[in-house]
């Protein structure tokens, strides 16, 4: 790999970054707070693209030195390609891998962790247990997040939630016994460490629908327990009122 | 290997172009929801690390071109048994995750300074920087010996590898790449130059390491660790093997830890410890820039010395 296949990688690699943390693209794989630090370092790999590009093609020729220099250089750059092949490292070929994660954010975007995920993985609410709740915002239903009414269902049994109206944002996925349930992802990094947050869906759950459906449900809390069958956690469940279909949220990880 | 008329350029040109035309073709062939979810972790891997790896990059760059050799002979005390513990402490002062370390550690060697302190401040600097012990505060709001134990025992963990560098590691176990000599070039020149070569580099093996975690992500299924966790010695090794193959960075590994509720707080500091050390992506990535033959004596004892450490330390705090 000479430089200028090296140049065009990096290019193509500082572009793609570029312009997934632009759009809200990026939010499908890491955490919010990334931006800036996505936008500052795909602009450093577009920089050390074009620098070693315009450097390749103006040569600094000034004193005998430097140009000698430079043609070494040149043939060490060379030397990884045909050289020492077989044994070693095989030191820039490795870099062509770096195209794998520019075709998958240009060509593939894979999309947000979804219900194949959260299948694989036990309901991860045995990791935040909080010592008190704090009430419910105002409004009539009140909007609030999966895993802050997992939480209070199971670990403030119900009391923070009382007789109100919540509504809650997931995706379907499929439970223990093929019945529909309500998850969402939860990140701490990036989507490596992704785990779902399951609710179950008593009363009037969405039926019909293909898992990674997105859903909006309005309902009530319940006093129902399921256990994951993947890592024994507990999975409350949710007095469903009614549901609508909605498109994925900007933000598919809460 | 392409002989000299077709050049690495054409070549590039012409896969991508081939990826352009073929797009339809590889999307579905990779719209299995297993391959998705691959697909996914992987890219998330890789769009995580890429600051972390090029920040890490430009500060081994600064290091290589702009840091005087000398500067290093007076910063750390002169004798390398000394120099292990000042440069283990001094990984708390470079809050990343452990892409960054690596190239870093390459660049520290490189001028000059002892191989043992350098990389006892390449296990150092990813497991106690300042982030990653709040991250793991947070992670563990009821165990706050928590945040003492994993930084406690990853500081003992960093010095013993440097000691035991001192005593067995054999210098020639170490080839740095070759990079394009960067005397006789301008500042400006050498350092991008370095970058372009470290980044190309060492970010090659990050996509290794990177596939791999994504394999273990989707094939492992959270179910086989259950009937682990039982066991106090089985969980304690089902943990340590399970840091190194799902490659976490170390921010976010304590609320992974913290997560895996059903093994014992001993089993989930081992975890914590190991992870940021010995990692599939580290490996990949240590193999690229110390060589082959350093990576597979150094990433096993780092791991067999992480493990005792971490039960040893767990024995005491919990």
């Amino acid at each position: 790999m000479n430089r200028q296949a090296q140049a065009v990688v990096l290019l193509l690699l500082g572009g793609a970054v570029l312009k997934a943390s632009l759009t809200d693209m990026y939010l499908r794989y890491v955490k919010e707070g990334l931006q800036p630090f996505l936008i500052g370092s795909a602009i450093l790999l577009i920089a050390v693209a074009v620098m070693t590009l315009v450097h390749d093609l103006r040569p600094a020729r000034r004193t005998a030195g430097a140009a000698v220099d430079r043609s070494a250089e040149e043939d060490h750059d060379h030397g990884h390609d045909h050289g020492h092949g077989g044994k070693g490292h095989h030191e820039p070929r490795v870099g062509w891998l770096l195209i794998l994660p520019v075709l998958g954010l240009l060509l593939v975007a894979p999309p947000a962790l979804g219900s194949y995920a959260a299948g694989q993985a036990g309901t991860a609410l045995g990791s935040q247990p909080l010592s008190d709740y704090p009430p419910l915002p105002e409004g009539d239903p009140v909007r609030i997040g999966v895993l802050d009414y997992a939480s209070r269902a199971i670990f403030d049994k119900g009391v923070s939630l009382g007789d109100r109206r919540v509504q809650l944002t997931g995706f379907v996925a499929t439970g223990a016994n093929g019945e529909p349930i309500l998850a969402r992802m939860i990140l701490s990094c990036c989507a490596a460490d992704g785990r779902p947050i399951k609710l179950g869906l008593a009363g009037d759950p969405p039926t019909g629908l293909a898992p990674d459906t997105w859903v909006d449900v309005v309902g009530r809390y319940s006093d129902r327990i399921a256990k994951d069958p993947v890592n024994d956690e507990e999975i409350p469940y949710l007095e469903v009122e009614s549901w609508r279909q909605v498109d994925p949220p900007k933000q598919p990880y809460e | 290997m392409f002989g000299d008329r077709i050049g690495s350029v054409e070549v590039l040109a012409g896969l991508l172009i081939l990826l352009v035309v073929f797009r339809g073709p590889v999307a579905d062939a990779i719209s299995g929801p297993r391959l998705q979810t691959w697909t996914t972790v992987f890219v998330s891997v890789m769009v995580q690390a890429v600051p972390f790896l090029v920040f890490g990059v430009v500060l081994s760059a600064v290091i290589a071109v702009f840091v005087p050799r000398t500067f290093w002979a007076k910063a750390l005390p002169k004798h390398p048994a000394l120099a292990v513990p000042v440069a283990s402490c001094a990984g708390v002062i470079l809050p990343g995750c452990e892409c960054g370390a690596v190239p870093i550690a390459g660049s520290l060697i490189r001028r000059g300074v002892t191989p043992a302190a350098a990389l006892a401040f390449l296990l150092a600097a990813p497991a106690i920087n300042p982030i990653v012990l709040t991250a793991t505060a947070v992670a563990f709001p009821q165990n706050p010996e928590m945040v003492v134990g994993r930084g406690v025992a990853s500081l003992i963990v960093a010095m013993l590898m440097g000691w035991l560098w001192l005593r067995l590691g054999r210098a020639d176990w170490i080839r740095l790449p070759h990079r394009p000599d960067l005397d006789g070039l301008s500042k400006g020149r050498a350092f991008f130059s370095a970058v372009r070569h470290d980044v190309v580099h060492a970010g090659g093996f990050l996509v290794l390491g990177a596939m791999a975690a994504a394999c273990i992500n989707v094939l492992v299924p959270e179910r086989w660790l259950q009937t682990l966790a039982d066991n106090p010695i089985l969980s304690v090794l089902a943990l340590a093997v399970l840091a190194v193959l799902l490659s976490i960075c170390s921010e976010a590994d304590a609320f992974v830890a913290a997560s895996l509720s059903q093994f014992s707080l001993t089993a989930r500091l081992t975890f914590l410890v190991v992870g940021p050390m010995v990692d599939l992506k580290l490996i990949s990535m240590q193999a690229g820039v110390f060589g082959r033959r350093f990576a597979f004596r150094f990433a096993p004892a780092t791991f067999a010395v992480a493990v005792l450490v971490a039960v040893g330390v767990g024995a005491v705090v919990f």
